[in-house]
């Protein structure tokens, strides 16, 4: 299949691009930016005037609930959503039922995913056996089955000794560790961010400080065995601070931040809204504000959907009991673009986040637009609009705290090696 | 922030949830229909037909006799048919889930639900899901909120002091696991009290809490000066999760309100609390029965002012 996209405008934010151009595409990658081969005869013309043409988008957090839950979420329902949300590769952390733990699950996961034909996956394994946060996983052969990183998901890890194992074990391998800085301890019980909100309401509160006391831990765990981490979900004023000192003085850190905590903080539960019953919770405005300026000065690497499909059973009930999570796949891109229009950054600056600086963390050849790479591309209508409406969603997790918004940008084409895998009309 | 879901688009009460965002004019008008349901209390006939033909279902997912007595009471005086559920020992154990609960309820012809639950927001949550005719009262959920309770005792203060914007109160104790406190401090900011204080160790008072608009003593004698309400609060150790005190007697001598410490406040200070309470952890027996106690009395208004917030929930029903 060969396409011409003509007059697009590309932005490739690895290269620097942005510019009105034509695209080739053969053979399932790209043959040229810019000028056509003469002999270059296309199967499908595509003409892209008025639309931004950019690298697929890689998101390093949706849970797409297979093995184990799937009456909340399956591979198809949210692999189709990733692609109608733009999104060509992404990341699933290892808390299935059962968790990632055996070569065997991930290999199934691997086949089924590649199977569909639509988003890549690249799966998290467990970090310990069956997350239980007391025996390492067989990492290494793990990493052999697929995995491209290991994690314990949300599940606490209160021994130390234990992390520590698990990083310098890594570490001989040089497979990165990715971890959210949370204290079990200090976390224990909590449904919401402790300050002024949770007090007004009376929700059990967990303070910034179960994130930055975690994180001051894996700092000098890293800083002790020289693993490779990632930093997965900040949401604290303070461990932005943390990270912005840890990677001066040189360690091998990166980190990232969810689409809800860009955009909300705590006052955004208004009369216990579950839909913003989140892990890690949502915090103070100042700490949002922190998050933001860290993701705009490159602090923070990279910006994440945090996809966690929940079903409407689950959600339906009292805030503290509900279940965490909300649906994202499909706001990755609009909320990447209310972000760049509510802070003036460029369209290439805001768009790195969520192309080749997630795909840098993972080390793989997507996020970026070049001759001879695999065509994972979304061309998206700038002017557009995205309305945030169950009814629409693909994904089978529904609940969102954007819901009823009106979001901007319009995704009218993803292609994962240069396949059609998701295409609509026109329309705001 | 979402509008206030217990009032219509006119501003009037559909639901009781909470105190936060009611005005001083709709309290008061609260209170004001109360004072009309106390001489209830002492006639022979304690009956008024306000409520006949209603069903009152008193949904109790957690335990509760104080509470749950004084509504069935108050609901019975108006006639009103009442249900009483200790749901925490039926549906709920067997797996069903609140919403399909109150479906099933509502389903069997309830008018308004009196509801108590140990998660904040619950009675939101309920409110949100049931039909528009059935109105929710909330008996208390959580941390979050007891609003009768709180109206009861500014009611109980009006009673005694007459001019909310004069008066120094501290609310003593646990504030952090108090729904009460909560509710109180609503009432009590809505009502102009200039001078609201609230009293106890750093761990049991909960972050931000000055932002609800009360200065915080970690010193017992210092934040009863000169007060003319002194409000005690229960140890809620079943919501107590860690390590937040090291014992009772440590808390007693520090926080509990003895005839000494009382002597810090206005000598016709009144003190009140909300009950049940544990002598000698939170409270000296010589003041939980000495003469500036008010504590019996907040039992009896309590009827009064539950019958007025039903009544005028009754007559808002669409």
């Amino acid at each position: 299949m060969k396409i011409h996209i003509k007059n697009a405008r590309i932005i490739d934010p690895a290269s620097g691009l942005d510019k009105v151009e034509d695209i080739a595409i053969a053979a399932g990658r790209i043959l040229a930016l810019g000028a056509t081969p003469p002999d270059f005869n296309a199967n499908r013309v595509i003409d892209a005037t008025g639309l931004v043409a950019c690298p697929g988008l890689v998101d390093l957090s949706a849970r797409l609930r297979e093995p184990g839950f799937e009456y909340k979420a399956t591979l198809e329902s949210e692999l189709l959503a990733a692609v109608a949300g733009g999104v060509t590769t992404l990341v699933c952390p290892p808390d299935t039922d059962p968790p990632l733990d055996e070569p065997g699950l991930v290999e199934m996961l691997k086949y089924r995913a590649r199977s569909l034909n639509l988003a890549r996956v690249y799966p998290l394994g467990a970090l310990t056996q069956k997350l239980a946060g007391e025996r390492l996983a067989e990492m290494a052969v793990l990493r052999d089955a697929g995995c491209i990183a290991f994690s314990q998901a949300d599940a606490p890890l209160s021994d130390t000794q234990v992390l520590l194992r698990a990083l310098e074990y890594a570490a001989t391998f040089d497979i990165p560790v990715w971890l959210r800085p949370q204290d079990a301890h200090l976390s224990r019980d909590g449904v919401a961010h402790d300050g002024a909100v949770a007090t007004r309401l009376g929700l059990r509160a967990i303070p910034a400080c179960a994130e930055t006391v975690a994180l001051a831990t894996i700092l000098l765990l890293v800083r002790a065995t020289g693993a490779r981490v990632h930093l997965c979900r900040l949401s604290s004023r303070e461990a932005v601070d943390m990270v912005r000192r840890a990677r001066h003085d040189g360690l091998p850190v990166t980190c990232d931040v969810s689409i809800n905590h860009l955009h909300l903080c705590d006052e955004d539960i208004g009369w216990f809204d579950a839909n913003c019953r989140l892990v890690p919770p949502l915090r103070s405005p100042q700490d949002r504000a922190a998050l933001r300026a860290g993701l705009g000065d490159g602090t923070i690497d990279a910006l994440c959907s945090d996809h966690t499909p929940v079903d409407d059973d689950a959600k339906q009930r009292p805030f503290g009991e509900a279940e965490p999570g909300a649906t994202g796949l499909e706001l990755l891109l609009p909320l990447t673009l209310r972000w760049a229009q509510e802070t003036g950054l460029p369209l290439k600056d805001a768009l790195a986040r969520v192309t080749s600086l997630p795909a840098r963390i993972l080390g793989v050849d997507h996020g970026r637009l070049a001759p001879g790479l695999p065509a994972d591309l979304c061309l998206f209508d700038p002017a557009g609009k995205t309305p945030v409406d169950a009814r629409l969603l693909r994904s089978q997790g529904r609940n969102t705290p954007f819901l009823g918004q009106s979001l901007p940008g319009r995704v009218r084409l993803t292609l994962v090696e240069g396949h059609v895998v998701f295409e609509q009309p026109a329309r705001t | 922030m979402a509008p206030n879901p217990q009032l219509d688009d006119n501003g009037k009460l559909c639901h009781l949830l909470t105190i936060e965002g009611l005005n001083a004019a709709l309290i008061h008008s609260i209170l004001d229909t109360a004072e009309s349901f106390v001489g209830v209390n002492e006639r022979e006939v304690k009956k008024v037909p306000l409520l006949r033909g209603k069903a009152i279902f008193n949904l109790f997912f957690e335990p509760s006799t104080r509470t749950r007595t004084t509504f069935e009471i108050a609901a019975k005086r108006l006639s009103a048919d009442v249900v009483n559920l200790n749901i925490g020992a039926s549906s709920q154990s067997k797996g069903e889930t609140l919403l399909d609960t109150v479906d099933n309820l509502a389903a069997m012809g309830a008018d308004m639900f009196i509801v108590r639950h140990s998660e904040s927001g619950a009675a939101h949550f309920i409110a949100r899901h049931v039909a528009p005719h059935i109105r929710v009262i909330n008996a208390g959920d959580g941390r979050h909120a007891h609003p009768t309770q709180g109206l009861l005792d500014v009611f109980t203060i009006r009673r005694y002091k007459k001019d909310f914007s004069r008066l120094a109160i501290a609310i003593v104790g646990d504030i952090m696991h108090s729904r009460v406190a909560r509710s109180e401090i609503h009432a009590l900011t809505a009502l102009g009290v200039p001078d609201l204080r609230v009293v106890g160790p750093r761990t049991l008072l909960p972050q931000g809490v000055e932002e609800l608009g009360v200065r915080v003593y970690h010193d017992m004698e210092q934040g009863l000066k000169d007060v003319d309400v002194v409000m005690m609060l229960r140890l809620q150790n079943e919501r107590m999760r860690g390590p937040l005190l090291p014992s009772a007697g440590e808390y007693f001598k520090h926080y509990g309100l003895t005839p000494a410490k009382l002597k810090r406040a206005k000598p016709d200070a009144i003190v009140m609390h909300p009950g049940p309470l544990n002598r000698g952890v939170e409270i000296d027996s010589a003041v939980a029965d000495g003469p500036q106690a008010v504590i019996l009395p907040q039992v009896t208004y309590g009827i009064a002012v539950r019958m007025a917030v039903m009544t005028l929930l009754a007559g808002s029903s669409t």
